[in-house]
């Protein structure tokens, strides 16, 4: 999956090795230090499980999500309980609880992984150039990083949805511009640091062009931050599309969301506890394992920063 | 040093007035008409156009910005559209009293749980507490905290009857517990971690070894130098949170029923009230820009290290 390039103009100067990311024997190292942590091992498995029921839903669910059974709601008109027949019970509009829960998968790793995507990648070529830059380009740059920080991330996405109005492509995208100035902030202070190494200098005298160094020389040397950052952010935006969609703005029914089923199901909690209890827990457990994940990569690939947050 | 505050000072002042500008232009992006609006749904194209030209809408956008940042000025941030004659700042002010009681309370509750929690952790590692407060840290950061509100109201208010339902009412601190609780738990967990890992570096720095070494008591080795020393990121940090909270939880005051400024916030996004929005948005950033200068002016006040590198 990561294929970093050769620095050609290494020269060999000492301290510029990028990290063990680069180094041939990176994957069984990380395979070792897996098997030797019980906690990383076991939410590793869990994303892998995840995406299974996500790209699979179709096979796996029992039911479609969106139908609505006959035999879904009690003769009362009450969400059934779960048993033989719907293994998590039904909602209030009688469609299975498990089916939306599986389609649910789906819908959080999607905007989480997209968004996370988009979010990194403005927040790279910002930083970086920022970072690279310096002066009146930097102080523009980091000042509206600024400003976007200030807007209180929940809101900022809220503000921006009723703008754009509510769409599961506009989540993703709303996700990614408020969360990319976090990972700014980081690469361009790591780009400082960098750009005043042996290897820059030196690339820089062979008459290399800026664009060309930031690409092969200071990017691999990012990796490890952004793939750090990156983890953590998939469960950031996971817990906002939940936060977007419960308040009714996220994810456009009757598609199946677990924010959405969790608000859903907060009329009926006091008659139905596990409309509210199986989304939570999906959600809690995903957003953990990407937290737990992403700390195992932060000891795995990068111990400087294991002494900051 | 003094020099140093003032330029943080005039950079707080460009990011306010940045975050001012970007309202503005968030205003114009909302797709509703106001002078439709306001105007309501039945009235002649000739009445909307005199409410347009009344809320100075026939103007250049230039000449809007110009009286826009003269009304700020002023502390006017515009009549609502929805809420019949209501000025927005009134009705900000009249919200901020719930979200800055929930506010305060969130805070309270990282520190009164957070702090402890770390402490002891790091005094005991890998005891049974430690692993405890782990496990509790891991879940607190996790849960989203609508689920959370909602399962302690299911279990603390509806099951057993400790708590009111929702809403807010005499005392308000009564009515404050479950939600500030909520509010608090994600902070909570996270200071618990950054504490123990800060004190459990703290306690192998050569001038704990000292003060042992000269016969100081564990105790007073543990209140003057370990906790003080752990406690000033966390400090700066608690500061940022209230700023963020002061914004405006919107999740949490919906789910418990409190008119905050959150509630106030959503409600006029979900009815395209664009004074509101703007209002209640450049609010928000506000607390934020100004207390993250405050905290970073009191910074170089706690801890002397960074008043020397400043002060270069």
């Amino acid at each position: 999956m990561i294929n970093l390039p050769e620095n050609e103009l290494d020269f060999g100067i000492a301290g510029s090795e990028p990290t063990m990311l680069g180094q041939p024997n990176f994957w069984r190292r990380a395979l070792k230090s897996l098997m030797h942590d019980g906690v990383a091992l076991a939410s590793v498995a869990f994303i892998v499980l995840l995406v299974i029921v996500a790209v699979f839903a179709p096979w796996i669910s029992p039911y479609n999500p969106v139908q609505q059974f006959a035999n879904g709601l009690s003769p009362v008109g009450a969400p059934v309980g779960p048993g033989s027949h719907f293994l998590l019970g039904t909602d209030s509009a009688a469609r299975d609880v498990l089916s939306r829960l599986i389609y649910g998968a789906r819908v959080s790793l999607l905007v989480g992984v997209v968004a996370t995507s988009l979010a990194s990648a403005i927040g790279v070529v910002v930083g970086a150039i920022a970072g690279y830059a310096g002066g009146i380009v930097e102080s523009v740059l980091m000042r509206l990083t600024d400003m976007v920080l200030s807007f209180p991330i929940l809101l900022f996405c809220v503000a921006l949805i009723a703008v754009t109005g509510p769409s599961t492509r506009n989540v993703v995208l709303v996700i990614a511009f408020a969360y990319w100035t976090y990972l700014a902030r980081v690469v361009r202070g790591q780009v400082l640091s960098l750009k005043e190494r042996e290897f820059v200098t030196a690339a820089r005298t062979l008459g290399v062009g800026h664009i060309k160094i930031i690409r092969k020389h200071i990017l691999p040397h990012l990796m490890p931050t952004i793939i750090v950052y990156a983890t953590l952010g998939i469960a950031t935006s996971i817990l906002l599309e939940a936060s977007l969609s419960f308040l009714g703005i996220g994810v456009p029914l009757p598609q199946a969301s677990w924010g959405e089923m969790i608000s859903e199901g907060q009329q009926y909690f006091q008659s139905a506890p596990w409309l509210l209890i199986a989304p939570g827990v999906a959600l809690i457990l995903t957003v953990l394992a990407f937290n737990l994940a992403g700390d195992w990569l932060t000891d795995l690939l990068d111990p400087a920063t294991r002494e900051g947050r | 040093m003094s020099g140093w505050v003032i330029r943080r000072f005039l950079q707080m002042i460009l990011v306010v007035f940045g975050v001012v500008t970007l309202a503005f232009v968030f205003a114009f992006l909302v797709p509703a008409n106001p002078a439709r609006m306001v105007a309501g749904p039945q009235a002649s194209p000739a009445a909307v156009a005199s409410i347009a030209h009344q809320l100075g809408l026939d103007r250049s956008t230039w000449s809007q910005y110009w009286s826009f940042l003269g009304r700020l000025v002023h502390g006017n941030l515009g009549i609502s559209f929805v809420l019949q004659g209501r000025t927005v700042a009134s009705e900000i002010l009249r919200a901020l009293p719930y979200t800055a009681f929930l506010a305060v309370g969130g805070v309270i509750w990282e520190v009164i749980i957070g702090i402890p929690a770390g402490v002891i952790a790091a005094y005991k590692p890998r005891s049974f507490f430690d692993r405890f407060a782990t496990l509790g840290a891991l879940f607190g950061l996790s849960a989203p905290p609508f689920w959370l509100g909602l399962m302690l109201i299911y279990f603390l208010s509806y099951r057993w009857s400790i708590f009111p339902l929702n809403g807010v009412g005499s005392p308000l601190i009564w009515y404050m517990i479950l939600p500030s609780f909520t509010l608090g738990v994600g902070g909570a967990a996270f200071y618990s971690r950054m504490v123990r890992t800060t004190i459990l570096q703290v306690l192998r720095s050569p001038f704990i070894e000292f003060a042992r070494l000269k016969g100081m008591p564990e105790r007073t080795i543990l209140f003057r130098h370990v906790v003080r020393h752990a406690l000033i990121p966390v400090v700066t940090m608690l500061g940022m949170d209230l700023g963020y909270f002061l914004g405006g939880v919107l999740i949490i005051e919906s789910i418990f029923g409190i008119p905050g400024v959150g509630q106030l916030a959503f409600a006029s996004i979900s009815t395209l009230d664009v004074p509101m929005i703007t209002g209640t948005v450049m609010v928000a950033a506000i607390f934020m820009v100004v207390m993250s200068f405050i905290v970073d002016v009191a910074y170089t006040f706690i801890d002397p290290r960074v008043r020397l590198n400043r002060g270069q």
